[in-house]
């Protein structure tokens, strides 16, 4: 009998843990239902056109994304292009090159810059970063490069570019970080094999660190995409608000996520609240489709350090 | 390669190597600091900006009406501790037990879609989570509330917790679990008076982080808690919070209320990186009892 009752004690905790654990499914089904029921009248006027069409009229009941997919995909374009070298050379110094300590110490930096909550950076980049950026780097660039579309236009210092800035700010804690990890799995008999031919520190990187983390780095830049994708407060304080399609950097413009911040509390009727929700369910699956791609390249990058499953 | 004759272009060769060597180590330096600069540049301003208007009515004043300088942000910040603690209410049990499933039972293949779909849910954008839960809770009890705004921080909970949690136990030496099970200990007293015990510090790390970082999150609670100008009665009425009154005095247009938000800012910064750091103190402490 008392063995019986031990059993019964095991199915149960077994049971209830179980459970738990299969809550993350019951949030993603959540997820999507709420979801799809919210977006329902909006899908059912506009259907695929939504997607492509750029008025954005809620006094017409006229909706469209189009604008708000540019401004996410622009200004996700622009923290990519600022993040990811810069990202991957300071995982790379942390890795390779920096002595001991200072890694340490660098390390917990960046973690702490990951830790600053985005409405934080979002109030030092409305008064501190947009104005530097109109009165000093935006004049500079359209004198430099003013030549270029993406650079001319007058500068308001709110723009798709401040935004492009303040999101690789966020992001880069992120991609460096993953990277330092998919570097330090590479083993060590790649580095020595390189380091006995003669390389340089520099070339036993490139050689023989790089090439064969390219794979896993590449996760860690998707990662970083799927955050930028769908980072919000910050965005929403210095990208200007404005849904519009225009070639310069230094024009205001919009995103999927902070229209839904800005107007969602003030959409009225049915169809515009129905319009934001759609707007969500386009920004749930873009981010959950890169972000099921980081991981798959992440978890397929198998280095040593990777735990094996059970 | 090491021809004799070849020397002297060898050693031109190996100079620019040299160089090459040098230029790339600077530049990745370079980079180093470029990235930990915003951080300096975040927390000097905050010091800068909000320190002079930290004073004893910032923490237990009420806002004041538009227009009238002074007051403070009391209700914001009870209000940030109190949605805390009802999402650790809802995500830690689910997320740690969720976690010690994935650790302690469970088949491959099962696990390895839990972590996959985890994973994911960890980078479904904030917003996100803030229309569903409004859609679910908001419209159905027909107002915003506090209630709404600890369960959608909660839910973002269970699958950084559950993730790390899993990570901790996993690091639990196999010995301890087979020298309970050769004694006769049946599996689940195993785990809840050996393993979990034996990562209870890690845990508690876990879930301390955890809730560092959704202290900071705004978007999903511009839809659920709302904010309140007033101190909450009941988990019924909206509720006010630190990111929510930043969020909005930023957007104002009035000079004191910007002094706030710098305020603000920089209590929430200190209360998020002092967990950070003092979380680091304790792992710190973990590794190194383990080396011994």
């Amino acid at each position: 009998m008392n063995t019986a009752r031990k059993r019964y004690g095991d199915t149960v905790f077994r049971c209830l843990t179980l459970l738990m654990a299969l809550s993350i499914f019951a949030l993603v089904a959540l997820i999507g239902i709420e979801l799809f029921e919210g977006s329902g009248k909006s899908m059912h006027k506009f259907g695929w056109h939504f997607l492509v069409s750029s008025v954005w009229d809620p006094i017409a009941e006229e909706y469209g994304a189009l604008p708000f997919i540019f401004g996410t995909l622009v200004s996700s374009a622009i923290a990519l292009i600022i993040a990811v070298p810069i990202s991957i050379a300071t995982a790379v110094y942390l890795t390779e090159l920096a002595p001991r300590v200072v890694s340490q110490l660098l390390t917990m930096f960046i973690e702490l810059l990951a830790a600053v909550p985005s409405v934080i950076l979002g109030l030092w980049g409305v008064f501190v970063m947009v104005p530097w950026l109109r009165d000093h780097l935006f004049p500079w660039l359209q004198n430099h490069l003013g030549f270029l579309p993406l650079f001319q236009g007058p500068i308001y210092g709110v723009s798709m570019f401040a935004g492009g800035i303040i999101v690789a700010i966020m992001i880069i804690p992120i991609i460096t970080s993953v990277s330092r990890e998919i570097l330090q799995s590479v083993p060590k008999l790649q580095r020595e094999a390189a380091y006995a031919l003669g390389a340089t520190r520099w070339e036993v990187t490139r050689i023989s660190v790089l090439s064969y983390a390219k794979k896993g780095l590449f996760g860690a830049v998707i990662l970083g995409l799927g955050r930028a994708l769908g980072e919000t407060m910050a965005v929403t304080m210095v990208i200007g608000n404005s849904p519009q399609i225009v070639k310069s950097l230094f024009a205001p413009g919009y995103t999927l996520s902070s229209v839904i911040a800005n107007e969602f509390n003030e959409a009225t009727g049915s169809l515009y609240p129905s319009a934001l929700f759609e707007m969500g369910l386009v920004l749930l699956g873009v981010t959950v489709l890169v972000n099921a791609l980081a991981q798959l390249l992440l978890t397929t990058f198998a280095g040593p350090n990777v735990k094996p499953q059970n | 390669m090491a021809n004799l004759n070849q020397h002297n272009m060898n050693s031109t060769n190996h100079s620019w190597r040299n160089f090459k060597n040098g230029v790339m180590q600077t530049l990745t330096f370079v980079c180093a600091i470029l990235v930990i600069t915003p951080l300096v540049l975040v927390f000097y301003h905050l010091l800068w900006q909000g320190f002079t208007s930290i004073n004893l009515d910032f923490f237990t004043q009420l806002p004041k009406p538009t227009g009238e300088t002074g007051g403070g942000i009391g209700n914001a910040i009870v209000g940030t501790f109190v949605l805390l603690g009802e999402a650790a209410l809802l995500g830690v049990p689910v997320g740690v037990l969720g976690g010690v499933y994935l650790s302690e039972y469970g088949t491959t293949k099962l696990n390895w879609w839990i972590r996959f779909t985890a994973d994911i849910l960890n980078g479904v954008p904030s917003i996100t989570w803030g229309i569903v839960v409004y859609a679910l809770l908001v419209v159905p009890m027909h107002g915003f509330s506090a209630l709404a705004g600890g369960v959608v921080l909660g839910m973002m909970m269970i699958p950084l917790v559950m993730r790390t949690t899993e990570e901790i136990l996993q690091l639990v030496p196999n010995g301890y679990r087979e020298a309970a099970l050769a004694l006769g200990v049946v599996k689940w007293r195993t785990i809840v008076q050996i393993v979990i015990p034996a990562a209870l510090k890690g845990i508690i790390t876990c879930v301390l982080l955890a809730l560092a970082r959704i202290a900071g999150e705004t978007a999903p609670l511009m839809f659920t808690a709302l904010g309140n100008q007033y101190w909450s009665q009941k988990l019924t009425d909206p509720m006010a919070a630190l990111p929510l009154q930043i969020f909005n005095y930023a957007i104002s247009p009035y000079d004191d209320w910007h002094r706030q938000a710098w305020a603000g800012a920089l209590i929430l910064l200190l209360l998020v990186l002092s967990i950070n750091v003092g979380v680091r103190f304790l792992t710190r402490d973990r590794s190194r009892q383990r080396n011994n």
